[in-house]
């Protein structure tokens, strides 16, 4: 088979010609699975699992308004739930089929054909790579749901999920982590998928709520978050299943994996405190939400970092992008008077791009990164730059295409009155708290 | 018979309850709510957004006494929910017409 799998550190990253050289039947030879691998891989998958249900629901549950609760948490379920079939029908074949070019995989795993409990990818079952690659897909498109919540309609999340997907995140995936992929040849250093991941749904989440329109009453009524408790709850696990993420993106329970360990715990805990200091700084008082917030802006900014830097350059990067992603959400959002409700732009999207320009310069052995030195800082930074922008590029353009889709279905936001008496009762008929 | 209705700071309310029962008081009802007086409301910022509660969250207190005891209970009050701040709350004597318990049927002030 062709060698498919996620970049698993600088050396590899620098190595890709030479990897890119081997001919295939090299990786055909001996295929043979590891089982400590595939245990740490099964295992992080799960925990990727778990930062969406309920990690992520209850973050972003936490966030809204007590009367839109249930929605926010029921679209994040349910696109996830989407994503997975969609993965194990086109999706998989899109990403990661072998015999695509630059932008989308072959065709020939359409349904998963020819994927079975034996094949092998890497060290791994090749199914425990498919369904841990399939948990990234679940988690993206969840995510851009914090651009769009307490207004959308529930159809209209899941036809634009479903077209998101198609066309935004599977290209992506393929061209990252898929030889051939234009990142991959590129060698952008992207770890856990800063790009795929962190910017892509930053940015569409950003596109989708400008397309959507403000929520009615913003900014000028308060909406702040009904349950900060549950928030912190969900950023508990989101950091927890973050280890799923980063270090099981070394495909492998090796050293990559144990860098990438150490780096999201550090990257995030200079990121939690940094927010606060920085509350602190602009006359506030340290808040729990900051806190919170700060750990996510980690844990975002360390994705692409993870087995790419060393330890002193993750607490760098984890710090300064918190200090940014503040000035994001207090500054940027209002300046510009977009509705980003939860702020997956101003955490995901800016934490993403400060984390992966960043990943350019710390990778470098003068900053304690595991890179080589054969790639200079600045040509590695400007690949990085460009995986960015044209990230952002496809992810705007995809994202205006789902929406208009979306909005064609199904009218795309619900009626003013359901809006105001809260889409757990408007769109599902329930309520959160009885 | 008086109903002595005390609006009280939250965390008054263990030490107005210990010096109610010492003067002998037998029942009280409390519930948590809202209100504004001269106590201006908080702020709270979140992610940078700021908003400002009119309303500051209070336990009122209510108590059915005889006549002989009110002055003493709302005396009781007094001191034990003053902190010596803005906020620390009103208290209201009105008078109670009838009382009934309902088990038993009694009425008046053998029924408190």
């Amino acid at each position: 088979m062709t060698f498919t799998r996620k970049l698993t550190g600088a050396a590899m990253a620098t190595g890709l010609s030479l990897f890119a050289a081997l001919p295939a039947w090299a990786q055909e030879e001996a295929p043979k699975v590891d089982s400590g691998d595939t245990a740490w891989m099964m295992t992080s998958t799960v925990l990727v699992l778990a930062m969406i249900l309920p990690g992520l629901a209850l973050f972003y549950g936490g966030l809204t308004r007590a009367k839109n609760m249930l929605s926010t948490m029921t679209q994040i379920g349910a696109v996830a739930a989407l994503a997975m079939l969609v993965w194990v029908t086109w999706g998989y074949t899109m990403a990661f089929g072998e015999g695509g070019g630059a932008f989308v995989g072959g065709f020939g795993k359409l349904f998963m054909a020819g994927v079975t409990a034996d094949s092998v990818s890497g060290t791994l079952p090749e199914l425990v790579f498919a369904s841990f690659q399939m948990t990234f897909a679940a988690i993206t498109v969840a995510l851009v749901l914090g651009g769009t919540v307490e207004r959308m309609k529930f159809a209209a999340v899941m036809v634009f999920a479903l077209v998101w997907l198609t066309l935004v995140y599977f290209p992506i995936a393929h061209m990252v982590w898929a030889s051939g992929g234009l990142f991959f040849e590129m060698g952008a250093l992207d770890y856990a998928g800063g790009t795929v991941v962190h910017i892509n749904a930053g940015v569409s989440a950003l596109v989708a709520a400008i397309m959507l329109g403000k929520r009615r009453g913003y900014p000028s009524e308060p909406m702040p978050p009904h349950s900060v408790t549950l928030t912190f709850v969900g950023t508990g696990l989101l950091w927890v299943g973050w280890f799923g993420f980063n270090a099981g993106s070394a495909l492998a329970a090796n050293g990559g994996a144990s860098l990438a360990m150490i780096n999201t715990f550090v990257a995030t805990a200079a990121a939690g405190l940094a927010w606060m200091i920085t509350e602190r700084a602009l006359g506030h008082k340290g808040s729990a939400l900051g806190f919170c917030s700060g750990i996510i802006a980690g844990l975002v900014a360390v994705t692409p970092a993870a087995g790419n830097v060393g330890v002193f350059g993750a607490v760098v990067l984890g710090a300064v992008a918190s200090i940014i992603c503040v000035f994001a959400v207090t500054k940027l959002k209002p300046a510009l008077g977009y509705d980003d409700s939860l702020d997956a732009f101003g955490i995901h999207g800016v934490g993403g791009i400060v984390g992966a320009i960043g990943t350019g310069i710390l990778n470098a052995p003068m900053f304690g990164g595991p890179g080589d030195g054969s790639v200079t800082i600045g040509a590695q930074t400007l690949i990085q730059v460009e995986a960015v922008l044209t990230t952002i590029v496809l992810s705007t353009i995809g994202t205006i295409i789902a929406v208009s889709i979306a909005k064609a279905a199904t009218g795309l936001r619900v009626s003013t009155e359901v809006e105001q008496e809260g889409l757990d009762l408007g769109e599902h008929g329930e309520r959160a708290y009885n | 018979m008086k109903l002595i209705m005390a609006i009280i700071k939250p965390f008054k309310l263990d030490e107005v309850r210990e010096a109610l029962a010492g003067l002998g008081v037998a029942g009280m009802t409390v519930s948590e709510v809202k209100g504004f007086g001269r106590q201006r409301g908080q702020t709270e910022i979140y992610r940078g957004a700021e908003y400002t509660t009119n309303m500051v969250p209070k336990i009122k207190v209510e108590i059915v006494c005889d006549d002989a005891l009110a002055s003493r209970v709302v005396e009781g009050i007094q001191q034990a929910a003053n902190s010596g701040a803005i906020g620390d709350g009103k208290i209201f004597v009105l008078d109670v017409g009838q009382a009934v318990r309902i088990r038993t049927g009694e009425t008046g002030e053998t029924a408190l």
